[in-house]
This record gives C-alpha cells, structure tokens and sequence, in this order.
C-alpha cells in the first residue's frame, strides 16, 4: 500500500516538475564507482552522452573506489530532490541504509552494472549484463567457427574467484557441451591483464607443442587476449589464423586486432548501461509502469564481418 | 681474482642450489622445459620466458638491494612502474623521440626515488611509511595520466625494449643483465658498497666517522626509483600499453622477496646484487613452472607460498645447523655397526 | 656459618671451543653463598665463555654444573633466571623504549583481569628502586635516563628476578663514584642475604673493595682462585698477564716543556641546552683533560667540538683562521678525529671487518668514487693491527666480535688513519682490560709526543693526571676550572668538582 502511494505522489511530483518547469528538466543523480578501467571511464562518458541526448540533467559524482563517497553523494542527491539516482555500486553490501533515505524521499534508485545485497524492495531495477550468458554466446560463436573438425582450446580466465571468471567459464563450458571435437585443454587465470595474458599465453605455447596443438584461445576479457596475441605472434604464429582468439568485452583495442584478422570475435559487455536503465526511467514516470527487477543488457557478438574498423573509431573516443 | 669467484659462489651456493632445485624440479614435470630454438630472431623457450618474465623484479630487485642494505625498503616501485610506464606511453602518443620518452620516464623514476629518499633521509620518516606515501598516491598518479584507460601506443622504438632482441636475447633480459652488472660493478669497484653498508649497520657510526649518509639514503632510493623506471618502461613497451591499474601491482612485494631470497638482510648491512638477481629468477622461475605445470589456478600461490617457505627454510641458519645434525647421526650410526 | 661457607654454584671441567678456538679448557669455578668472588682476567680469557656457559647462553661442550648441591642443565639465560642465576651484562641489556617499572617487570607484569595491573606495577618498582636509593619516576622511558642509572635497573631487575647467584659482568664500567659506591653498598646487602655473586670488572681496586675471593683465567684456563686477603695487587696482575706489569705509575707531564703554538683555538663555543659556552685553547703536542661526573656535559662537549651538535654561539679558529665546524664531516676535514663513548651505537660498524671498519673515515673522507685499493686497506689494516696489537686470528673478522679493548683500538685505527691533527677521544678505556688500557695510555702520550693535539674525557682520575697537561673540570654542563703544572692531581680534580658543588649543597 504505502510503496503505492510513494509511487503515485513520486508520479505526481515528476508530473508537477513536468509541467512547472517547461523545460522539463529531468534530474538525474549518478554515483560512479570511479574510473578504474577503460570500461568504466566508458560507461561514464555513455551515460553523459544518454542524458544529453534525453534532455536530462545529470549529477556525475565520482566515488573514487570509496563506498563512503558513494553514499555522501546519494545523500546530497537525495537532499537536492534529484527525481531519479544511478549507482554503480562499488561493493555489494551495506547500501540498505542509504537506499532507504532514498526510498523515503520517494527517489528511485536504478543500480547500474553491478547488483547489491540489499532488499529488492530497495531500488527499482538493476540494469546489468549477464556474464553466463556472455561466455555462452563467446562459446557458441567457437562451435561453429570450428564446425565438425577436432579443436584444442586454452583458457585464459579472469581473476581467480571473481564472478566474472566464474560466470564467463561457466557458460563457455555449457556452450562446449555436447560438443567432443572441442576440449579445453589449459586454463590458467591472466588476472584480466595484458601483461599476464601474455605471459601466460607464452607458457600455453611452450606446454602445447609451440603451439601447434592450439586450435582456440578464449580469453574472459579483451585485455588478456590482446597480451596473448602478441605472444602468440612472438612465437611465430598468425593469431586469428593458426589459433583463433575469442573473448569478451569489446573494448576499442580488440576490434583494432580484429581489423588486423589477429583476433576473431568478441562478445560486447555494452558500457551503455544508462540507456535502458533511462528507458525505464522514463516509462516508470510517465504512466507508472515497474520495470522488472532485472534489465539485462544485450551481450552482441563482433566478429570481422562487422567492420571492426569503424566499431573501433566509434569507441575510440568513449574513453575505454 | 680466481679466488674472488671461488668465495663469491660459495656465499652464493645456497640460491644457485635453490635455483638449480627449481630448474630441475620443473625439468621432472615438464621435460621440453631446457628446449631452446630460435623464433622471429631471438632465443625462444621456457627458460627464456623465466629470464624475460623475470625482468621487472630483477630490476627493481637491483635497486631494491641497495635500499634494504641500508635498513630501509621502498615500497613504492610498484606505483613507480605504473607512473612511468604511462609517462612513457603518454610521451610515446603525443609522437615525442624516443630518447624524449625514455629520458622523461627514467627522469620521472628518479624523481620518484628522490621523493622517497628527501622523506627518508632529510625528514627522517621511517623508510616503511614515506614510500608508503608514493605507494598509494603513485597509482592515483599513473590513473591521472592514462585517464583509467590502457594507454595503447605503436612507437616502435619504444616496443624494442618489451619485444626486440639484441644478439638473439630478448631485450628486457639484455637491460636487466647489463644494469644489473652496472650496479654491481659501480658499487664494488667504488666505495658505495662499503659506506652503504655501514650505513645500514650503524647509521650514527658512519655519520660520526665522516659519511655523507643523507646524500647516500637519497642517492639509494634515487636508484631504486630509476630501476622501477626501467622496468616500468619495460612492462609497458612488452603490452604496448601503459595498464596504470595493473602495471607493476604487487611487484614491490616479489622484489623484496627476491632481495631476501638472494640470501640479504631485512635488517640491512651486507649485501649482494648478484644474490637477488638469483633470487629474482628462483621467483620467476617458480611462477612460469606453475604455469607450465597445468594445475588450476586455485592452487597457484599455495604452490608458490610452499616452495618459497621451503627455500627460506633451507637457507635459514638453524637449518644449516640441523641439517648437520641429521647428517653426522647416521655417520655415527655407520661406524658403529 | 656451615651454610654461608658452602658452595652453592659449582662448575667442573667445563670445555667450549668456537670454529678456530678453545675458549675454554677444562676450567673449574665454585661460587660459596654470601661471598663477592671476582673473576678476573685480560680479554679473551674466558671470562665472558665462563658466565655465558654457566647461563646457559652457550651450550658447554662438556663439564657439569651444580647448583645448590643438584645438577643442572639450564638451556638459555630464561631458564638459569628461574634456577635463581640472575646476570647483568656490560652494556645494558633492557628496552630503552619502554618505561622503568615495565623493563623491571616484564613478561613477569602484575595483572588484574587479565590486563596489566599498571598502578601496581608501578609502586612495586618504585618500591623496588628505593630499596637501591633510587627516586626517579618509574612511568618515564628508560633511555631517558643515562647509562648509570639504566644499568641500576637492570641490576635491580636480576636481582629481583634471581634467588640465589648474581653474575656482575662489568656492572661498574659506566658508573661515577658516587654510584660505585652505591652499588657496593646493594651488593654487601645482598651478601648478607647470602646470595652468591660473581663480579667480573676491570677496576683492581674494586676488587680489593668489594670481593673475598678471586678466581683468574687466563687464555681459557684456570690460573688460580686465591683469597682476595692473601693476593697482593702486584702478584694479581702477574698472574693476570702472565708477567710482571710495567710500572703503573706515571708522572704529570711537563706542561710547557713540549706544547707548541696553539693551533686550534674555540672561543665562547657552546650550544644552548647542552653545554655553556667555553673557551679552549689546544697547542700542538698537548693532551687536554676533561674531567667531571657523568652527565656534567662532558661527552656534549666533546660533540660540539666535533660538530656533532652544532655550536650555537661563538667561534672556532686554526692556526688563527676561523672555521665552520657544522658537521663530523667538516670538523674532519679540518683534522679532526673523534672515538665516541658509546663505543657499540657511536663507534663500530658491527658487521664490517676490521678493516673496513679502520678504513672508513679515510675513505668517507676521499668520497665514494675514489676508492681505497683493497691492497691499501689491507696494508692500512694490518699495520694497524701491528701497530696497535689489535688481537684478532684475521683483519677480516666482524668487528663486533672483538672484545671491548680491541674494538676500542680499532676505532682508534680508523682515525689514525687519517692522520688528524686534533683527537678527540671520550672516555678511551672505559669497559677495557688492564693490558688494553696501559697500551692505549702509551699510546695516547706516543700521539702526542708526534705533535698531536689530544682532548681526552675520562673518569678515570689517575689516568688523566699521568697524560694531561691540562685538566678542564665541568660541572653542570659549564666549564668551572682548569688545572695546569703543578695543580694537576686527583685531589685537585676532585676538590674542584667539589668546591663548585658547595653552593648547591646548600
């Protein structure tokens, strides 16, 4: 009863806003985690440019890899009466606090990227990928680059633990499934890093005959692929050729590698989280409607065919 | 001059012992492990993977030597990595020389290293904080820099010294050979050894005895500066890339125990560059092994931790003393019955 | 009286070899409850062996120990202190960042609910240091207080801690008088209470003062134990040296007769909070004594000569140009040359040879970049090692394992190296064995016969008469007298330190 009533009067209000102010200025709070990776500095500039294009006012506050800062900024967001906040969450737990003065204010919170522990009843919706499903789409991309002929994959995963690493192997080995001619034969974690991937791509090339017995790299992410390219080119091979290179994200570098034919195929991890999460947005206070609890971004699949070249000066300026 | 080399690998015999343990232990697992070929005009193989791997601890392993033989440490190399390895690679992309860039890289590691050796020996911070200062603040630093991103580059006069070779060696193991044999020279053949050493054992002593110990701290930590540089010139130039995150992460932490694997002194005063250079290659060649063992990646640094305890155990005095025990106990046995 | 006169530490046959050396050969020791029994011997006799080996410090290699009529075995100094054998080395070994009452107490603190009792610990050892005739606040950190006072303690923690022996090793070496005599005073209480102690010191008088018997070593062997009644000095000293000791006794000097020009001249030199300003006037070829209790601003003189504090006022002039003296290393430029007191924190480089350690001043002195030759410092080394009888197997031993007197001369070397043409030496024989000591007085008067100028701080009165041609008397961190000629004698030392103390008696 009372979430109803919260979400009426935060309609009216948005209504009221609407009206008053011709302008129609939609205020929007975003609480970034930092920017730590390329991928983040682009997932910011995406955001800018989505609230640019909607005419909506965004508040960019930067956390600095600090929970501390993040909630300080929803809490002047929520003192400002912004109609609507963004947090990509830098840590999982502890937000239940801060989210509730927000839901008291009557502001929706839309988590982006990352999810938190908290109560669903919390924040309106999470806009995040899924990373089951990015490693599956890499996975099925493989099966039938390789069709019926026998092929050695190495493995390169992320951080050991993570969820990432988890969730992109699980679903590469569900892709795999069923499929004999593709076996995984090394898996080692490159801690999402270039220079690890490269190293130890260097010694997936020593333990596998100099190479000769990979047929495919799967890398949890672009960067590592991009480090195991040029060891694979070191020890004298054509990447993209004699080993292909599957991964994921799609940050700028892989679709140069790609334009070069050194690597095959990515599955795009899209840094435009704010475009659903405003569609959302701006469905939820026209005529109320909720969106689900979870809004999945599209994981697309690149390959050489989709004009790496151009999908790279795209990114480029993004930030990545 | 003979008898020099006979001493220096009799102090050295307990790291060539691990090493050579090491190297053989791999060779049982991995039997290609010695193979050696030649590939796009350099030395191809495992071994040449743990020398080439092993460069960025090596080198700030170098510098890293000298400043435990004073007493202090510098945690910072790390950051120092990630700063100049985005100075190079900024530099790089703005389309400078390439000896602007590597003048501008190595200058900003000195400059890093007379940070910490201002805090260190004018203000008499303890080693451990003030480069803890430039630790945490210098990946800040690099971040700033690259703006978050990879800073990609394709200067290749700046990829030689990750990727080139020079005489079929790979280059970062042709820098870390030549600069490590620099220093060791420099420091034997002038008095630097010497007086760096009586600094670590007896800071006052020296002073009171005439030792210029600030200008010395500041010159140490100088050079430390200047190997993280290298290095971080190196790490770079090998991904094409400045990676400010990452770059150089944890790598103080490998050179301190590869300073302590060479058979130093936490506690300063003697010292040997060789001895870490050694111990620099017992890491490396334990982290390539692992990868080249096939186990999961869970098991990594249990393997790594292990291997290394044993060898701290083995070189530990009481060790050398109870190794000797078990050793005369069956002789004893023998020539009774 | 059967009780007082057993024995109640014995040690037989005890043997204890190092790499390259027999410490100890077969030598036998009996300490009796409620006797002061001296041990007495020259550096490397096997004094130290002895006592660690007893201690359990080392672990003898045969012999067998007894205590109060059992065998014991004690495997480290923990386990003897709880048998009841307590030690106080030479050089204090407490914590100097803590507080008096926590190195009185610790790993033994009074607790209450599990958490350190502080106010209990506190009054115990307030209690405790007043039993000494000590009143100082016990919460303050103890290197905040100087070595005598440091070494008190300690002396007051083993005794606590030990029922039945006390071993002195040097506990006198940094003590004034004043506190020697303080000391006696504790160890004839303890006496009393039967306790064994041994007490191993340098000073001979001190032995006919305090001990009832005495027990000689030498070369790690067994000399002899004597009654200290029967021993007369001159047959003790013999029997330490193994000959008959060169006559002690030394003349004063002849002022005028060999001093030249005056070369180095300070005038209203001082430093605020550390010594007053003073004037001194050093001619070439003259020892300058310094006198004075502890902590009268004898060593902060010294360190305000050599630059070690920079002098806040006044001027310092050679051979009538004045000179900055801001650093050690400009006062060594200059000619200078100083062997610190605190010769383990001040003096050696511990783990560096002897003959990198002679050769350090020389060449901290040329730089790092013009290196002695290893072939110079070898020569400088044994020359030195000749020159001084530095008593070592190899010029390439650590320094700290030398024993006190030739650690001493080591440093000596290092500034003779240097060829200084002032020298200034604090207290040079303290914690040294009597040949060291005589050897290093020659010497001090050999370098001074060269035309060297010599300042040399010393609580040794005799000693300072028989070199000075002048004597400096502090007090109170100012310069209150000079003695010359005729004046110069203990007496005269001592009614000025004296005669300055009247008003404040007062």
């Amino acid at each position: 009863m009372k979430l109803r009533n919260a979400l009426c009067s935060a309609t009216i209000l948005a209504a009221c806003m609407f009206t008053s102010a011709s302008a129609a200025e939609l205020v929007v709070g975003f609480s970034q985690i930092g920017s730590e990776s390329g991928w983040r500095a682009a997932e910011t500039t995406l955001t800018k440019q989505q609230a640019e294009q909607r005419g909506i006012d965004l508040k960019f506050a930067d956390a600095q890899q600090k929970q501390e800062n993040q909630i300080k900024a929803i809490r002047s967001f929520v003192a400002q009466g912004v109609n609507a906040i963004l947090l990509a969450p830098v840590v999982a737990t502890g937000w239940d606090e801060v989210l509730k003065e927000a839901k008291e204010a009557e502001i929706p919170v839309i988590l982006l990227d990352r999810t938190v522990d908290s109560d669903k009843d919390l924040y309106m919706t999470a806009v995040t990928s899924d990373l089951v499903h990015e490693g599956n789409v890499a996975g099925k991309w493989l099966v039938e680059a390789v069709g019926d002929k026998p092929c050695n994959v190495v493995e390169l995963q992320g951080t050991t633990g993570s969820s990432p690493a988890i969730d992109r192997k699980k679903g590469f080995e569900e892709a795999l499934a069923g499929h004999d001619n593709l076996k995984i034969v090394r898996s080692q974690t490159g801690d999402f890093t270039r220079t690890k991937g490269k190293e130890v791509m260097e010694s997936f090339l020593k333990a596998e005959d100099g190479g000769k017995n990979i047929c495919a790299l799967y890398a949890h992410n672009d960067d590592m692929a991009v480090g195991a390219i040029q060891a694979i080119k070191e020890a004298g091979l054509k990447p993209g050729t004699d080993i292909l290179v599957v991964s994921i994200d799609a940050v700028p570098d892989i679709f140069q590698a790609m334009a070069a034919g050194e690597a095959n195929a990515t599955v795009e991890l899209t840094p435009n989280m704010a475009g659903p999460a405003f569609d959302a947005l701006d469905a939820f206070l026209k005529d109320g409607t909720m969106p689900p609890k979870w809004i999945q971004t599209e994981s697309k699949l690149y390959t050489q065919a989709d004009d790496p070249q151009k999908v790279y000066e795209e990114k480029k300026g993004l930030g990545y | 001059m003979n008898q020099d080399l006979k001493a220096l690998l009799v102090r050295l015999s307990p790291q060539l012992i691990a090493l050579a343990s090491i190297l053989l232990l791999i060779f049982m697992m991995f039997p290609s492990f010695f193979n050696i070929g030649i590939q796009n005009g350099r030395l191809y193989g495992s071994l040449i993977d743990v020398l080439n791997r092993g460069a960025p601890v090596a080198l700030i392993a170098i510098g890293m030597t000298l400043v435990i033989a004073t007493k202090g440490i510098d945690l910072s190399v790390g950051a120092v990595i990630a700063i100049t390895g985005a100075v190079a690679a900024s530099s790089a992309v703005a389309g400078n020389s390439l000896a602007y860039t590597i003048v501008l890289a190595l200058g900003t590691g000195l400059l890093c290293g007379l940070w910490n050796g201002a805090l260190v020996a004018l203000l008499g911070i303890q080693p451990i904080i003030a480069t803890l200062v430039l630790m945490v603040a210098g990946r800040g630093i690099a971040q700033l820099i690259t703006e978050g991103a990879i800073l990609t580059f394709n200067d290749e006069g700046l990829i030689f010294f990750g990727s080139g070779s020079l005489a079929f060696l790979p280059m970062p193991v042709v820098i870390w050979v030549v600069f490590g044999l620099l220093v060791a020279l420099v420091v034997r053949r002038t008095a630097l050894g010497m007086l760096v050493e009586a600094i670590g054992i007896n800071r006052r002593a020296s002073m009171l005895s005439g030792v210029r110990t600030s200008v010395l701290l500041m010159a140490v930590y100088a050079l430390s500066g200047l190997s993280a540089a290298i290095a971080g010139v190196i790490v770079a130039a090998d991904i094409r890339g400045a990676d400010a995150n990452n770059a150089g992460l944890w790598l103080e932490l490998d050179a301190i125990l590869a300073v302590v694997v060479g058979g130093n002194s936490l506690l300063g005063g003697r010292f040997s560059i060789l001895g870490s250079l050694i111990g620099a290659m017992i890491i490396q060649a334990v982290n390539t092994g692992i990868l080249l063992s096939g186990f999961p990646p869970e098991f990594n640094l249990i393997i790594k931790a292990a291997i290394i305890v044993v060898i701290l155990m083995i070189q530990s005095p009481r060790a050398a003393t109870l190794l000797e025990f078990f050793r005369k106990a069956p002789e004893s046995v023998k020539e009774r019955t | 009286m059967a009780d007082h006169s057993a024995d109640i530490l014995v040690a037989s046959e005890i043997c204890k070899s190092f790499p390259g050396a027999k410490a100890l050969d077969n030598v036998s020791f009996s300490l009796r409850a409620g006797e002061v029994h001296a041990l007495l011997g020259e550096n490397g006799a096997g004094k130290s062996t002895l006592i660690k080996c007893m201690t359990g410090a080392y672990a003898r290699d045969s012999g067998a120990l007894m205590l109060s009529g059992s065998t014991i075995d004690p495997r480290d100094t923990l386990a003897a202190q709880q048998l009841g054998i307590g030690t106080v080395y030479q050089e204090v070994n407490l914590l100097p960042n803590l507080s008096v009452a926590e190195n009185l107490y610790l790993g033994r603190q009074p607790r209450r609910f599990g958490l350190t009792d502080n106010r209990r610990m506190n009054r115990q050892a307030r209690e405790l240091l007043n039993g000494y005739g000590i009143d100082i606040d016990v919460t303050a950190q103890l290197d905040r207080y100087s070595v005598a006072i440091q070494q008190v303690i300690a002396i007051a923690r083993a005794v606590d801690l030990s029922g039945k022996v006390l071993i002195l090793d040097e506990p006198t070496a940094s003590l004034d008088s004043h506190e020697v005599a303080m000391l006696f005073n504790v160890v004839r209480s303890l006496k009393k209470r039967g306790l064994g102690i041994v007490f191993i010191t340098h000073f001979l008088e001190q032995v006919y003062e305090i001990s009832d018997r005495i027990t000689v070593l030498r070369n790690g062997r067994l000399v002899g134990t004597h009654d200290t009644a029967e021993l007369p000095r001159k047959q003790l000293i013999s029997l330490m040296l193994g000959r008959e000791l060169a006559q002690t006794e030394h003349l004063a000097r002849m002022t005028s007769a060999n001093a030249g020009e005056i070369r180095f001249r300070f005038s209203n030199f001082g430093k605020r909070g550390k010594i007053k300003p003073f004037d001194i006037d050093v001619k070439a070829g003259e020892v300058i004594g310094v006198a004075g209790l502890l902590g009268s601003g004898r060593t902060e003189t010294a360190e305000v000569l050599f630059g070690v504090d920079h002098a806040d006022s006044g001027r310092a002039e050679i051979d009538g140009k004045p000179v900055r003296i801001g650093s050690p290393r400009a006062a060594i430029e200059h000619g200078f040359g100083f062997c610190p007191e605190d010769r383990k924190s001040d003096g050696i480089i511990g783990d560096l040879s002897i003959r990198e350690n002679i050769a350090l001043a020389l060449q901290a002195r040329r730089g790092w970049s013009r290196p002695l030759s290893r072939a110079a410092q070898n020569e400088l080394a044994d020359r030195y090692i000749k020159a001084l009888d530095i008593r070592t197997t190899d010029r390439e031993k650590a320094i700290r394992l030398l024993s006190g007197g030739n650690q001493q001369k080591v440093i000596l070397a290092r500034w003779l190296a240097t060829n200084p043409q002032f020298l200034i030496l604090d207290e040079p024989t303290r914690g040294i064995d009597v040949g060291a000591h005589a050897e290093i007085i020659r010497l001090i008067e050999d370098l001074c016969d060269q035309g060297m100028s010599l300042l040399v701080i010393s609580s040794e009165l005799e000693e300072l008469v028989a070199y000075s041609s002048r004597i400096i008397v502090l007090r109170d961190r100012e310069h209150v007298a000079e003695l010359q000629g005729e004046r110069i004698s203990a007496g005269a030392i001592v009614e000025a330190i004296a005669a300055s103390r009247l008003p404040e008696d007062a």
